[in-house]
C-alpha cells in the first residue's frame, strides 16, 4: 500500500499539483482511518489530504483512476500495487468479438441487441445494468489490442460510435415523450427529461471511459498510463495550442481569476500605502486614553489608477490569446481610471464600445469577433499599417498617464514594421509592454521582428498561459 | 499498524464519531445531509486532529456545515469572523489596557494617601527620579517605583507589572476562547480568505499545535483538540502554509438526489414532487452559462416561496415569475427566462 502511494503522490507531482512532504505523511495517516476495501473512501481521504484546490481535483481524479483502478473482474480495489513500467500483463484485453465473462448482462448477444439493452437500461435509469453493459460493450467494440501504443480516446470513440451514443439521446427523449402520462410534455418538461438523459449518458461515457482505463492499466501498467494521460493544469494550458475543451476550462477558470484578481489589487491599492496622518482623528481618540495619543490615526490613501490602452492582434493565430487577456482587463475595468482597447488584423478598429455596452465580458468577446472591422486588404496580419493607422487617428488618446500594452506574436507576414510608431508610444506613455503568446524561444524566427518592436518598449513579456497572465496584471494594476 | 501519536500528530483524544457512516446518520439526524465527501472529511478530521477547509462557491453549506457537526457532537461552537483588518487582539487575545491604566491609576492615589507629606511614594533613599511626584505621568511612576525594591507598605512596579499582565486584565478573543475552553468545541474561522495573507499567520500555531503564545503569560495549550472548520469563498489564493495544515474539502452545488433530499427535508410542507421539480430545473439552470448560479440556499428560499404559494405544479410561467428568488442578475433573469420557455437542444 506505501510504495502505491508513494508512487501515487509521484505522478500527481509530476501532473503539476504541489504536494508537500507533510501532505504525504498525512495521506498514509489518513489511509489507517479508512476501510481499505471501500475505493470510494479512499478516494476522498487521499483528495482531502493531497489535493489542496479546486483546480487540481481533475488532475488528481485521472491519476486515482489509473493508480487504484479496478482490476480483476470484481468491484473491490486489488491488493497487489500496480505494475511497474509499460508491463506486459495483457490477459485482461479479449480480443475482437469474445464477451468478459463479467458482464451482467450474460451469455453472447448480437451488436445491435447489446446496444439495444443499453438503451433500455438508460431509460429505465437502472444504472447497476447499464455499467455491467457498458463493459461488455468495451469488450465488444473497442477493438483493444495489447501492447497498442494508442490513448484511450481512441477506443472511447469507437465505442461510443458503435453503440450510436450521439442518436440515444433523441430517441430517448422521443420515448420519454411518448411514455408521458396524460397530455403531450410542455417545454419545460421536456427540458427537464433531456437534462435528465443527458446526465444519464454521461455516466455511460464515464463507465466506458472507466472501463477502458481498467483494460489499460492492466495492459501497461499504471505509471505509464498515468503519464500518456496526464493533462496540463487549467492555468497552465497554453494560449496558442488549446483544444476545444481546453479553452472551455480555460473561459471557467478565468472569471474566478478576474474576480481574485481585482480583489487582490483593490486590498492593495487601500492598503498598500498609508495617507498623512489625521491630526483631528487622532486627537479625538486620543480622549479615551486620558489624552494620550496612544493610536496614530491616518488619513485613507489615494494613489492614482492608471489608464490602460490595449491593443490586440486578434488574427486566427493568437485570437484566443487577445481574447482572454481583453477579457481579464475588462473584467478588472475598475482597476484602472480608463481602459480603451483596439482589436486589429491588418485594419484596426475600437472596440472600448462593445465592452462598455455589454453587461457580460464573455459576450462582449464574442461581439468583437463579428463586429469589428480589423480587414483592410487580405486578413493577414500587418502590425505596420495597423500600428501607423492607430497612431494617426487615436495616437492623441495616449498620455504621459497612459500605460500601453500590445497584444501579439509579431509575425508581420513580411511587411514593413513601421517601429517608429511604437517609439513615438514608448515617448509618450508612461509605459509601454509588449506581451507575447509564442514561447521566448521562437521569437525572432520567421517573420517574427518582436526584437524590432521590442526595443522600444519598457519590456516584452512571454505570456503563454493564464498563471504568466495573472502575474503580469497583477504587477501592472 | 503505527497509532497516529507515533507520527507526531496532536492527539485527537476519544473520537467523536463512530466512522463515516456514523457522521452521515449523525449529521443527518441533526438536519445536514453530507454526501460521502463531506462525511469522509469531518471523520478524518476527528482522528487526525487536523483543521478542515471549506471551500467552494457561496451557498452551498460551508458555514452550516460546522454549525451542524457542533450541534450533533454536543459542543459549543466558536466563531471568528474574518474581516480585512482582522488583527491579533481581535482573533487571539488583547490586554485590557483601559483597565490597566486605571489600575496604576488607582495605585498612585492609595500611594499618594499613604505618603500625605508629599515625597514622591516609595522612593528609596537618595532616589534618583528628580520629576517623580504624585502626579507624575503613568510612564514616569515605574522609573521611580523600579528602585524602590522594599519600601515599606507601597507596591512595587515588579508587583504592579505582574498584576496588570494577570488574567484579570486579559480579554479572550476567539481563538484563545476556544483553545481555553473546558468543554468540547467546534471552532469556525469564517471567510478565512478576507483577511491579508500576513494575517494568516496568526492561525498558524493555534491550527497545527492547538496552542497560543501570549509572551506575559507563557503558551496556553488546549485541553481537548476542538474540532477547526475554516471557510473560504476563493476570493483570493491562500498561503501554501495554511493549507498544508489542512485537510481540504470542496463544497460544490449538490447532485439532484442530494439536493431534493435537501429541500424536502428543509422546507415544511413540501411535497415529494415539487422537490423533484425544484431540483431538476435548478439542475437545469446551474447548466446555462450563468453569472451567479443558483446556490442552494437560493434553492431552499424558491422552494419556501412555491410552497407559500400554494404551488404543487411548477409550470414555465410560474418558474419565470418567481425566478428572482433564485437569481440576482438582470442578465441572468433574462437569459433563464427565455430558456426556460424553450425545450432545449440535443446539443449541449
Amino acid at each position: 500500500m506505501l510504495e502505491l502511494l508513494t508512487g501515487f503522490v509521484e505522478e500527481l507531482r509530476a501532473a503539476g499539483l504541489p504536494v508537500s512532504l507533510t501532505e504525504s505523511i498525512d495521506a498514509a495517516a489518513a489511509v489507517h482511518h479508512v476501510p481499505v476495501e471501500d475505493r470510494q473512501a479512499l478516494k476522498y481521504a487521499l483528495a482531502a489530504t493531497l489535493v489542496k484546490s479546486a483546480d487540481h481535483w481533475k488532475a488528481f481524479e485521472t491519476a486515482f483512476e489509473v493508480y487504484f483502478a479496478r482490476r480483476g473482474g470484481g468491484d473491490a480495489m486489488g491488493d497487489e500495487p500496480g505494475a511497474p513500467g509499460g508491463g506486459a500483463t495483457a490477459g485482461e484485453v479479449q480480443p475482437d468479438g469474445a464477451s468478459p465473462g463479467d458482464g451482467g448482462g450474460g451469455g453472447t448477444v448480437s451488436g445491435e441487441d447489446l446496444a439495444e439493452q443499453l438503451y433500455r437500461a438508460l431509460l429505465a435509469g437502472d444504472d447497476a445494468r447499464m455499467v455491467a453493459l457498458a463493459r461488455m460493450a468495451v469488450g465488444r467494440f473497442a477493438g483493444m489490442e495489447p501492447g497498442r501504443p494508442v490513448g484511450g480516446t481512441y477506443y472511447l470513440y469507437r465505442t461510443l460510435r458503435q453503440l450510436d451514443v450521439d442518436g440515444m439521446l433523441g430517441r430517448l427523449v422521443q420515448a420519454a415523450r411518448e411514455g408521458a402520462p396524460g397530455a403531450a410534455l410542455s417545454p419545460l418538461e421536456e427540458r427537464l427529461v433531456r437534462d435528465e438523459m443527458r446526465q444519464r449518458l454521461a455516466r455511460l461515457r464515464a463507465a466506458v471511459e472507466d472501463e477502458i482505463r481498467r483494460r489499460l492499466v492492466a495492459d501497461r501498467g499504471a505509471q505509464a498510463l498515468a503519464r500518456s494521460l496526464r493533462a496540463p493544469l487549467p492555468d497552465e494550458i497554453e494560449f496558442m495550442h488549446a483544444t476545444r475543451d481546453e479553452l472551455r476550462a480555460l473561459q471557467r477558470a478565468i472569471r474566478p481569476l478576474s474576480r481574485k484578481l481585482a480583489v487582490r489589487l483593490a486590498r492593495r491599492r487601500r492598503r498598500g500605502r498609508t495617507g498623512p496622518l489625521d491630526f483631528r482623528s487622532t486627537l479625538r481618540h486620543s480622549l479615551s486614553t486620558g489624552g494620550v495619543p496612544a493610536e496614530l490615526r491616518f488619513r485613507p490613501p489615494h494613489p492614482a489608477k492608471p489608464e490602460l490602452v490595449v491593443i490586440a492582434d486578434i488574427s486566427g493565430s493568437v485570437a484566443s490569446f487577445a481574447r482572454f487577456t481583453l477579457h481579464l482587463v475588462h473584467a478588472l475595468s475598475d482597476q484602472f481610471s480608463k481602459v480603451r482597447s483596439f482589436v486589429f488584423i491588418d485594419g484596426i478598429d475600437e472596440v472600448t464600445g462593445i465592452f462598455d455596452r455589454a453587461d457580460d465580458v464573455a459576450e462582449a468577446v464574442h461581439r468583437v469577433n463579428t463586429e469589428a472591422d480589423v480587414v483592410w486588404v487580405d486578413g493577414h496580419s500587418d502590425y505596420g499599417h495597423a500600428l501607423g493607422v492607430f497612431w494617426e487617428r487615436w495616437g492623441d488618446a495616449i498620455t504621459h498617464r497612459t500605460s500601453v500594452l500590445v497584444l501579439g506574436d509579431a509575425r508581420n507576414n513580411y511587411h514593413a514594421p513601421q517601429a517608429w510608431v511604437l517609439q513615438e508610444i514608448g515617448q509618450r506613455a508612461r509605459h509601454l509592454y509588449w506581451l507575447n503568446p509564442e514561447p521566448r524561444s521562437y521569437w525572432g524566427s520567421g517573420d517574427s521582428i518582436v526584437d524590432v518592436y521590442g526595443a522600444h518598449c519598457d519590456d516584452v513579456v512571454e505570456v503563454r498561459n493564464l498563471r504568466q497572465l495573472e502575474q503580469f496584471v497583477g504587477q501592472l494594476a | 499498524m503505527a497509532g497516529p501519536g507515533a507520527l507526531g500528530f496532536p492527539d485527537p483524544g476519544p473520537a467523536r464519531f463512530d466512522g463515516v457512516d456514523d457522521v452521515r446518520r449523525r449529521l443527518a439526524a441533526g438536519g445536514y445531509l453530507a454526501d460521502e465527501a463531506i462525511a469522509s472529511v469531518v471523520h478524518l478530521a476527528d482522528r487526525l486532529a487536523k483543521p478542515v477547509l471549506v471551500e467552494g462557491p457561496a451557498g452551498t453549506g460551508k458555514t452550516e456545515l460546522a454549525k451542524s457537526v457542533a450541534r450533533v457532537t454536543g459542543s459549543r461552537l466558536v466563531r471568528l469572523q474574518c474581516y480585512e483588518g482582522l488583527d491579533e487582539s481581535k482573533a487571539l487575545y488583547e490586554w485590557n489596557y483601559r483597565k490597566q491604566l486605571l489600575r496604576i491609576q488607582a495605585q498612585q492615589v492609595l500611594d499618594a494617601g499613604a505618603a500625605p507629606d508629599g515625597t514622591a511614594p516609595g522612593a528609596a533613599p537618595g532616589g534618583t527620579a528628580p520629576g517623580a511626584a504624585p502626579g507624575g505621568t503613568a510612564s514616569g511612576t515605574p522609573a521611580a517605583g523600579a528602585s524602590a525594591r522594599g519600601g515599606a507598605g507601597a507596591l512595587t512596579w515588579r508587583d504592579v507589572e505582574e498584576d496588570i499582565f494577570s488574567e484579570d486584565f486579559l480579554l479572550e478573543r476567539p481563538l484563545l476562547q476556544a483553545i481555553r475552553s473546558t468543554d468540547p468545541v467546534v471552532l469556525l474561522i469564517d471567510e478565512v480568505d478576507r483577511v491579508e495573507l500576513e494575517t494568516e499567520a496568526l492561525l498558524l500555531e493555534i491550527l497545527s499545535e492547538y496552542q497560543v503564545s501570549i509572551p506575559e503569560l507563557g503558551t496556553v495549550r488546549a485541553q481537548r483538540v476542538p474540532l477547526v472548520f475554516l471557510t473560504s469563498n476563493n476570493t483570493r489564493e491562500l498561503s501554501e502554509a495554511l493549507k498544508r495544515r489542512c485537510l481540504y474539502l470542496h463544497l460544490d452545488y449538490p447532485d439532484l438526489d442530494r439536493e431534493r433530499a435537501i429541500v424536502a427535508s428543509r422546507v415544511p410542507g413540501i411535497g415529494e414532487e415539487l422537490a423533484d421539480q425544484v431540483a431538476r430545473i435548478v439542475r437545469s439552470l446551474r447548466s446555462l452559462e450563468l453569472k451567479k448560479p443558483p446556490s442552494v440556499s437560493e434553492t431552499l428560499d424558491w422552494a419556501r416561496t412555491l410552497v407559500l404559494l400554494g404551488i404543487e405544479q411548477v409550470d414555465a410561467a410560474t418558474a419565470t415569475s418567481t425566478l428572482n428568488v433564485l437569481l440576482k442578475y438582470r442578465t441572468d433573469l433574462e437569459r433563464a427566462a427565455k430558456e426556460l420557455e424553450t425545450a432545449g437542444t440535443d446539443r449541449g
